[in-house]
């Protein structure tokens, strides 16, 4: 009936306006990554959000099941790729809880220092790409010069830019030269001056304040309703965070503050990542001085069944060497059980739900991405929004679709 | 830690106890099992009671026991960010039962759940849009359970004559490489040719 011609029925003026569906995504800039939103638009106004995910989906819950306990750890890294470290943190706690195995104290300083290596590495692309979202160029340009630096301390502690298989159940997997040390602490001292540049673009902008302030506001209620985890519900006020309320390794011996917000919209939760890239670069100087001190010296694995021998006991002693054989083919068994280890990474509570049958492989394994559950509210979030505050509001929810979709 | 959580259970055992199957404190976690008939009433108590307040849903997920006579178990946790605690709550399920879906109680249970039943093919009643989620549109078969192999049963590649993907039977180059590890002196149970008889002779 395109060419013209006259319908049997005529449709009144009201009935030829019809809401307009269209694909946001899944290769669009603004969508981070392979994300395809069905949107339901009435003129610029959106009724209705359909996020449709799985597009990146490898399915590393099933492919780990069929692996051993130190195979799986790699897959981690490729979860959230944007801060590969506080993920395989997860991991580890979840081994150590069910193996019952203490991590010497170097080693839990290393992992609080690359821990909040990756916080920072995580906020400066979030923040950064949220404003390019928003129409501003230059914030990622900085930004990104600030992780590269951060890539190479990465790189100088493990040999990986962004897959590190550095945190190994047990400790980590080689000790840090002091060297490296010391060039931490140098751009620590430094980085808060690119922070205040950052700020100096974005927080009293005119033009971000307007696509930001008051676009996608998160209550309280609706926080929990939701599930959100991270800056998520600290952006709505509730001071929430896993490092101080249940901490793990030893984040109870750092003195740092936790960032909220008040009305919970787009503009907080940026507030509230640059605050935390400021505490973040606070416990990194912690972790550096307690790293150098007496108490921080020693061994950076627990040497046992789950780790490695030392590399010059495997020369002398065939006990050793078998060791170490058998735990890179078979690996080590886990005893049977249950446990839920959770981190407080970047984007919010990151857990690994595990659950060991005595052998060499976990039975099951789930991880619970804290992406998942933000991208979920986008419905709620966007709808009665402009189109042009979706790409806003997606930024602000920090989705990688590595963790989203497993 | 686990004083708090025997707290909790003594506290539900008296005022849910019909819904409690049994409890247990394992590895500083509390872990509760109940049944689908009470699993709502359950949760909504554990969101509103004064001393409970478990107010965030943090994960729903399944595990596939193929041998058991109920083949999965859902698994739920909780946690309370007014009184810092988590809870986890289990229950066995069959394979062709329907489970009641929690999301009147905690909206953010939609996703879990359609997961749940995109890998597990677990089926939620009151569900408000039960729908694939992570697999391909299409797929077939539910990734997650045991019986479902690793490598999957199609494949997908860009056709150059028809223009377009095409769904084919995978076709594996290579054999799927399995190694077994287990060491033959502990852990595997091993029969050794000739060992059988062994059995036989006593």
């Amino acid at each position: 009936m395109m060419d013209g011609g006259i319908r049997a029925d005529a449709q009144t003026a009201e009935q030829k306006i019809r809401n307009f569906n269209i694909n946001f995504g899944p290769q669009h800039p603004a969508a981070h990554g392979v994300l395809r939103l069905v949107l339901e638009l009435d003129g610029e106004i959106v009724e209705r959000c359909d996020p449709h995910i799985g597009l990146l989906h490898r399915g590393t819950e099933k492919l780990m099941e069929s692996r051993t306990y130190l195979q799986n750890l790699p897959y981690f890294d490729r979860l959230d790729y944007v801060a590969p470290m506080n993920q395989e943190h997860a991991w580890c706690l979840a081994i150590e809880k069910l193996t019952g195995v203490q991590v010497p104290r170097r080693a839990s300083l290393i992992r609080v220092l690359y821990s909040e290596i990756g916080r920072v590495l995580n906020h400066l692309l979030n923040v950064t790409t949220g404003a390019l979202d928003v129409g501003a160029l230059t914030p990622p340009l900085w930004g990104f010069e600030e992780r590269e630096k951060l890539m190479i301390f990465y790189e100088r502690a493990c040999g990986a830019r962004l897959h590190a298989a550095y945190f190994r159940p047990g400790g980590v997997h080689q000790d840090l030269p002091p060297a490296l040390l010391d060039d931490i602490e140098a751009w620590a001292q430094h980085f808060p001056n690119v922070l205040d540049d950052i700020d100096g673009l974005l927080t009293e902008n005119r033009i971000f304040k307007q696509r930001t302030v008051d676009i996608g506001i998160v209550s309280e209620q609706e926080a929990l309703d939701w599930g959100f985890s991270g800056a998520m519900v600290r952006a709505s006020g509730l001071a929430w965070d896993l490092r101080r309320a249940q901490p793990y390794e030893c984040y109870d011996e750092f003195d740092f503050k936790v960032a909220i917000g008040k009305n919970g919209d787009c503009y907080d939760r940026y507030l509230v990542r640059m605050a935390e890239m400021r505490e973040s670069t606070k416990i990194i100087l912690q972790a550096i001085e307690k790293l150098r001190a007496p108490e921080g010296q020693g061994d950076i694995l627990a040497r046992g069944k789950i780790t490695p021998p030392a590399r010059a006991e495997m020369k002398t002693s065939m006990e050793a060497l078998i060791h170490h054989f058998k735990l890179y083919t078979e690996g080590f068994h886990v005893p049977a059980g249950e446990v839920y280890a959770a981190v407080e990474a970047p984007k919010g509570e990151f857990g690994v739900y595990l659950v060991g049958d005595g052998t060499n492989k976990p039975y099951r394994a789930k991880i619970r991405a804290p992406g998942y559950l933000h991208l979920q509210a986008m419905d709620h979030l966007a709808k009665g929004h402009q189109l042009a505050d979706v790409a806003a509001i997606i930024a602000t929810l920090d989705v990688v679709f590595g963790e989203i979709d497993r | 830690m686990s004083e708090a959580l025997n707290e909790i259970a003594a506290l539900l055992e008296m005022r849910m106890g019909d819904a409690l199957v049994s409890h247990n404190v394992a590895f500083g976690e509390l872990t509760v099992t109940t049944t689908a008939t009470h699993l709502v009433k359950l949760i909504r108590h554990l969101q509103i009671d004064e001393n409970m307040r478990f107010s965030t849903l943090v994960d729903i997920t399944a595990v596939d026991y193929p041998g058991r006579r109920k083949r999965f178990e859902m698994v739920y946790h909780f946690l309370s960010m007014y009184l810092n605690h988590r809870i986890r709550v289990k229950l066995a399920v069959g394979e062709d039962e329907i489970i009641p879906s929690i999301t009147q109680v905690h909206p953010s249970a939609n996703w879990f759940e359609r997961e749940v039943f995109d890998m597990f093919g677990i089926l939620f009643s009151g569900h408000p849009d039960l729908r694939r989620i992570l697999t391909d549109y299409g797929f077939r078969g539910h990734p997650l359970r045991k019986d479902f192999p690793t490598t999957g049963y199609t494949e997908v590649r860009y056709d150059e004559a028809l223009k377009r993907v095409v769904y084919e039977p995978v076709n594996l180059v290579q054999e799927y490489r399995q190694f077994d590890f287990m060491s033959p002196w502990e852990g595997a149970e091993y029969i050794l040719p000739g060992d059988e008889k062994k059995e036989a002779a006593k």
